[in-house]
């Protein structure tokens, strides 16, 4: 009695009292569908080129966490349309996310899966499960399928410290959803095949974070010497990657004179090997 | 004319009684701000229904009165809240906005139903200094009062203000508001409420993205160990207060 089922219908608080679910998500598409992403009408004609897009990011786990980092370039077709974009995003406290792909259909989606996290924790008064989070991000994806179709492919890459085994995970998706869980390292966008290579043979179990950290800068740094999508340290302009680690201490993204004295050390090590540290053959 | 007819004062009169009643019943929660930001106190022996709650960045939320009703209005802010900082921009969701949004269901509920709410709700927003802070109380009609410093809503609300209007003084740190609350919280005579017992919450102001922070566990008994360590002040003259019902379903933090 007295709740506020005994309201009129079509008061505002009627909406807004409703209970029953806690996401985010499923509330906007019943409330304001038109503020999702991926609900928007098909377009004449695929304007994938045509948009910026994003490209490189890579993780890897460290000891007690993960590492993610991205490079900063944004590209229209051939124009390099951005020089300083972000790409990873903070989702909430113990997870992040980066987008590879169109900009604006990722950029759109981390901000909607940020709040989704934070409402569904306010809501229940509990956090989701790393499972939870990354097939709740898997759903939404599905959800942009239509507009994938149409030039508008955005892909994430998930990352989250999981305080069950005291220690980070890392989540791919195709354009179809996922998720798939990565062991170690992985790496999306149009430079991932480099990056990649290069994670395969710096990568270390259990290393440092700032191990980790300077892992993935020299496979960002791959992926710019070999993909014209990816851009590299920018040195004139002062305009580094951006890094960010998962512990059991939270979300923390290195300040621009931490990523930026990781930064040099690889340029000085690049000076007198192009390519790169070298692996030992046996 | 419906038989037995009751004119519309007397109407309004009998509602606000109620739901006076059935606040009263319960027990106090006080807000109050401290040197960092906001500092929520409760005393509630359940770990799981909360009186105060995170509603965005920057907003908490502390209520007194009947659980379901207060949790709806929660749930409700929380949505409004989420979704206009979706539509627009973080920094575009106020306290201010969700004061107003509640006293319309509240003012709408009281006239229009036949219960009205049982519930006393603070919204309260922490700015980047203590003159931006916002403190706002809504009543079961509707009325909103704009507070600064301190608030005691609940079952003896009149006399732990009181209490607390003694300890409290601008810029507190925030030990010393824990233990201004808990002085206001506790009957004189009576016995403080255990860690145990106690929903402590705060705005920190120095927090980065989200402010709002629960404190329980080990860093609540930390800070009360701290605050009982503090040289106790002269006993002060019991008040003349009503005793409140012994009965009642209210809330989550009344003993029965």
């Amino acid at each position: 009695m007295g709740s506020h089922r005994d309201l009129p219908a079509g008061m505002v608080n009627h909406i807004f009292t409703n209970s029953g679910i806690s996401s985010f998500t499923e509330f906007v598409g019943s409330y304001a569908p038109d503020l999702l992403p991926g609900r928007n009408e098909t377009l004449a004609a695929p304007v994938g080129d045509r948009i910026p897009h994003a490209t490189t990011i890579v993780a890897a786990t460290c000891a007690g966490g993960v590492v993610m980092a991205g490079d900063r370039r944004a590209t229209s077709g051939n124009i390099i349309s951005q020089r300083d974009m972000e790409k990873v995003f903070r989702t909430d406290e113990y997870s992040c996310m980066g987008i590879a792909g169109a900009a604006s259909t990722g950029i759109e989606m981390a901000r909607l899966y940020q709040v989704e996290l934070e409402h569904y924790e306010k809501m229940e008064g509990r956090t989701l499960s790393v499972a939870g989070k990354a097939n709740r991000l898997a759903t939404m994806i599905r959800g942009n399928l239509g507009m994938a179709m149409q030039g508008l492919v955005v892909v994430p890459l998930f990352a989250a410290y999981d305080p069950e085994t005291d220690g980070g995970r890392i989540f791919g998706y195709d354009v179809g959803g996922g998720p798939y869980e990565q062991q170690q390292y992985h790496s999306i966008g149009s430079g991932s095949i480099f990056a990649r290579g290069a994670l395969k043979k710096l990568y270390r179990e259990n290393a440092s974070p700032e191990e980790v950290v300077l892992a993935l800068i020299h496979a960002l740094y791959d992926a710019a010497d070999d993909d014209s999508a990816t851009g590299g340290p920018d040195v004139t302009r002062k305009i580094w990657p951006v890094v960010v680690q998962i512990t059991a201490d939270g979300f923390h993204r290195l300040s621009d004179e931490e990523v930026g004295a990781h930064v040099q050390t690889v340029l000085d090590e690049r000076m007198s090997s192009p390519d790169g540290p070298v692996a030992p053959l046996r | 004319m419906p038989f037995g007819y009751v004119s519309p004062e007397q109407q309004m009169r009998d509602k606000a009684d109620y739901a006076r009643k059935g606040i009263a019943r319960g027990r106090s929660v006080v807000v109050l701000q401290y040197e960092h930001g906001i500092l929520f106190v409760a005393p509630n022996p359940s770990r799981a229904l909360h009186k105060i709650s995170e509603i965005y960045d920057r907003i908490g939320f502390a209520a007194v009165g009947r659980y379901n009703e207060f949790e709806a209005l929660r749930l409700g802010g929380i949505r409004y809240a989420d979704i206009n900082g979706y539509n627009y921009a973080r920094d575009d969701v106020t306290a201010r906005g969700l004061a107003n949004l509640y006293a319309q269901n509240l003012g709408q509920i009281f006239t229009e139903s036949m219960k009205p709410f049982e519930v006393e709700i603070v919204v309260a927003e922490v700015g980047d200094s203590s003159d931006e802070d916002h403190i706002y109380r809504l009543t079961f009609d509707g009325s909103v009062f704009d507070e600064t410093g301190l608030v005691a809503m609940g079952g003896q609300a009149e006399a732990v203000a009181a209490r607390l209007k003694e300890r409290y003084r601008e810029g507190l740190p925030l030990v010393e508001a824990l233990e201004a609350a808990l002085f206001a919280l506790t009957e004189p005579g009576g016995e403080r409420p255990p860690a145990g017992q106690l929903e402590v919450a705060v705005l920190d102001r120095n927090r980065s993205h989200r402010k709002f922070l629960r404190l329980s566990g080990p860093r609540l008994e930390r800070l009360l160990a701290e605050s009982t360590e503090a040289p106790a002040p002269a006993p002060t003259p019991e008040a003349d207060v009503p005793p409140t019902a012994p009965e009642g379903d209210v809330d989550t933090g009344s003993d029965t």
